[in-house]
């Protein structure tokens, strides 16, 4: 008889307990340890402290396999509401198992949950590997152009 | 932008074999379905499979075959097989400055300064084809069909 397999993944908001494999993975994947951005990320987005702002994690029995940090802006260039993704990290070993796929969903449940309809983000160009995420995801480019220019000293 | 014949027509039957894995097909088909010459289209396969995206399939009934990783292989692989994208680079040299003349512009540097605009072009562009592998092309295909 078939049996239903329960998904070991939840999805929920970040605690500071989280903080310290949430810096590892971060670490892992970006090559640099940032304890004090993180923590002030969990002031910022961390659970339940502003309506608008989301951190959340991907938990399988007490491992934090992946994060993501998210929140509803404004009018932020002109545009109308709509849920921005700042960050997402899956660790490299649970890749490729739809944790990504999760913290995406999860986080734009919560931006409709706001009324927003509209889901963005902005990464560097040659982050092929998360780029690709998006895209897998059914994101397209936005209507947008990044700009920038060195300040003269 | 605008992509050559030949690598239009590996895009498009790329697609064409990866949304059918494990079945073969033919290049007449192919070349019916998408109104390309199939004598041009043979060529695009052979280097498909060169590539090692493609196998052939011999015998009656014949064709090609993906054994491509449709997750993995992106639109870029399949453009770089037949094509540069990078804007022709008249110039070449960047322009020295020059402080006597700074309201005019000689030809090397207006050459220089296009050469920068195309060339971020090209960069925006290789990023977008980079981004984007087959399984999300057929996702893609899949919405807008909807």
């Amino acid at each position: 008889m078939a049996r239903a397999v329960r998904d070991p993944v939840r999805v929920r908001g970040a605690q500071a307990r989280d903080l310290g494999q949430v810096i590892e993975i971060d670490a892992g994947i970006t090559g640099m340890r940032k304890p004090a951005y993180w923590s002030e990320i969990l002031q910022r987005y961390g659970s339940g402290r502003r309506r608008q702002r989301f951190f959340l994690v991907a938990e399988d029995g007490g491992r934090i396999e992946g994060f993501a940090i998210g929140e509803v802006r404004d009018w932020e260039y002109g545009m109308p509401p709509c849920g921005w993704v700042f960050a997402i990290g899956v660790r490299p070993d649970a890749r490729l198992g739809g944790i990504g796929t999760r913290l995406l969903e999860a986080i734009g449940a919560g931006f409709r949950r706001l009324g927003v309809t509209k889901v963005r983000t902005i990464l560097a160009r040659d982050n092929a590997l998360i780029l690709s995420f998006f895209r897998s995801q059914g994101m397209m480019a936005a209507p947008f152009i990044a700009l920038e220019k060195d300040l003269e000293p | 932008m605008k992509l050559q014949k030949n690598t239009l027509a590996a895009i498009y039957s790329v697609l064409e074999f990866a949304a059918h894995p494990g079945e073969q097909r033919s290049a007449a088909a192919i070349a019916r379905q998408y109104r390309i010459s199939p004598h041009h289209l043979a060529k695009v396969l052979r280097a498909l499979g060169r590539a090692g995206l493609l196998e052939s399939v011999r015998g009656v009934g014949g064709g090609y075959r993906f054994t491509g990783n449709a997750k993995r292989l992106t639109l870029m692989d399949v453009i770089g097989l037949f094509e540069e994208i990078s804007a022709p680079r008249r110039g070449g040299r960047r322009a020295a400055r020059r402080e006597a003349e700074p309201a005019g512009a000689s030809p090397l540097e207006v050459e220089d300064a296009v050469g920068v605009v195309l060339a971020e072009i090209d960069e925006i562009a290789k990023a977008t084809f980079r981004s984007i592998t087959l399984d999300t092309m057929l996702k893609l295909v899949a919405r807008r069909r909807k």
